[in-house]
């Protein structure tokens, strides 16, 4: 690893100010992926600025079908709130298959989701539920939110702060998991709320996590794994790697996604 | 250098260190306790899990500095005057190691995964909790029939104490 300055951070706007000083600074959550980045010497950022001791930044709060998320709350906590598992148990179930145990006491949210990792599963549970992406200086939709490989759109210096959706009517996950990383290879988060029916697709797309407009058409006139079999899943745009080809990745779509639709029941 | 203060072990401890120095490289080499390995680069192998303020984690990616004033456990803290940890004595009563590389991380998974769900363990549960753990020798059948013997030993003990 190369050498960096360490800052730990106690509110928000103290975390603004670090990173403000420091251009080259990046934000440290849970670091999960970024110390392991670093420790590769594929990131060098001179300073990093330590959100995970922000209280404000950690919880989840319910109100009545309103969930919100801190963005430094650990993928463990997400995965073992009985609260929020009585109303929307896919994102606690999308939670507890995230890496492993120890990845898990460390991971966070806001991290998961401004990293935009194409195999992370937190961005098809986001996306899927039209979450709220919730900044030190404005609101963002998911749809809006991601936005390539890697990107998203967040501005140089801004800090997720929290995560919030409605509960949605129904919801599920599955995963195929890349037997050796455990990334998903391919992740189908599937969504009936207020606003309708939503497929988020994370792991397979050349760009990212991307809705199904077909399966999504489909599921809202017949909520049942049967109603995908004959949609098709076009591979043009989607990752091919030594791990799975396009073609592979597309059949693996239209899987994961009926085990959804199964999952939410 | 910034200085680094940790309860390890139930003692408080410090030393200097740089900023990008890795906290399982802060406890072997300034601290002096070699117990938690490091089996990979990567965050994949688990021989570095400790037990930071409760929990579970990879110690090779967490820098010493991020963990300044959190509680640490070690290998080295479970066993008690002269006597084993339960599940340090079911491995052995089960052999579940073999060259024993991968084992503190193995056992520091075990004690947390038995602190979390303590009594309700199930085979698929410990193979799931294993996800983080790798170990080259063993196939793990044995690691994980030594995991639910400890859960049962103890779950035991704690009903002959209420």
């Amino acid at each position: 690893m190369y050498a960096t300055s360490y800052h730990r951070a106690s509110s928000v706007e103290d975390a603004v100010k670090l990173r403000a000083a420091h251009e080259e600074g990046k934000y440290l959550s849970g670091g999960m992926t970024l110390i392991s980045t670093m420790k590769q010497r594929l990131a060098a950022p001179t300073d990093l600025i330590d959100l995970r001791h922000i209280a404000a930044l950690r919880g989840i709060s319910i109100d009545g079908r309103e969930v919100t998320i801190g963005a430094a709350t650990p993928h463990a906590d997400v995965a073992g709130s009985r609260e929020l598992r009585a109303i929307c148990p896919a994102i606690c179930e999308l939670a507890s298959h995230i890496g492993d145990p120890h990845v898990r006491h460390m991971g966070t949210i806001g991290g998961s989701i401004a990293n935009n990792d194409p195999a992370a599963d937190y961005p098809a549970g986001v996306l899927g539920l039209a979450a709220t992406v919730i900044t030190d200086r404005r609101s963002i939709a998911a749809d809006e939110f991601f936005t390539d490989l890697f990107e998203t759109a967040l501005e140089d210096g801004e800090i997720v702060t929290a995560v919030s959706f409605d509960a949605p009517e129904k919801a599920g996950y599955a995963k195929f998991n890349n037997p050796a990383s455990r990334f998903a290879m391919v992740g189908v988060f599937v969504a009936k709320t207020s606003s309708g029916v939503r497929v988020a697709v994370t792991g397979a797309g050349s760009n990212g996590v991307f809705r199904h407009s077909g399966f999504e058409q489909a599921l809202a006139s017949n909520w049942s794994a049967d109603a995908l079999s004959n949609i098709a899943v076009d591979s043009s745009n989607l990752l091919s790697d030594l791990h799975a080809n396009a073609e592979y990745r597309a059949n693996l779509v239209k899987v994961m996604a009926k085990r959804a639709v199964v999952a939410a029941g | 250098m910034t200085k680094v203060t940790l309860t390890v072990n139930g003692r408080a401890m410090s030393g200097e260190c740089e900023d990008r120095t890795l906290l399982v490289h802060f406890i072997r080499e300034k601290l002096g306790l070699t117990g938690t390995h490091v089996g990979c680069d990567t965050t994949q192998c688990g021989a570095c899990v400790i037990h930071m303020d409760g929990h579970s984690v990879k110690s090779c990616s967490i820098l010493a500095v991020q963990a300044s004033g959190s509680t640490i456990t070690t290998i080295e803290g479970l066993a008690g005057q002269g006597e084993l940890h339960p599940v340090q004595a079911a491995f052995k009563e089960h052999h579940g190691l073999q060259c024993g590389f991968c084992t503190p991380g193995m056992v520091m998974t075990a004690v947390d995964m038995i602190n979390r769900e303590g009594g309700s363990l199930t085979e698929e549960k410990v193979r799931a909790g294993l996800e983080g753990n790798i170990c080259r020798c063993t196939g793990y059948h044995n690691i994980v029939k030594a995991i639910l013997a400890a859960d049962a030993e103890m779950a035991s003990g704690r009903q002959a104490a209420e």
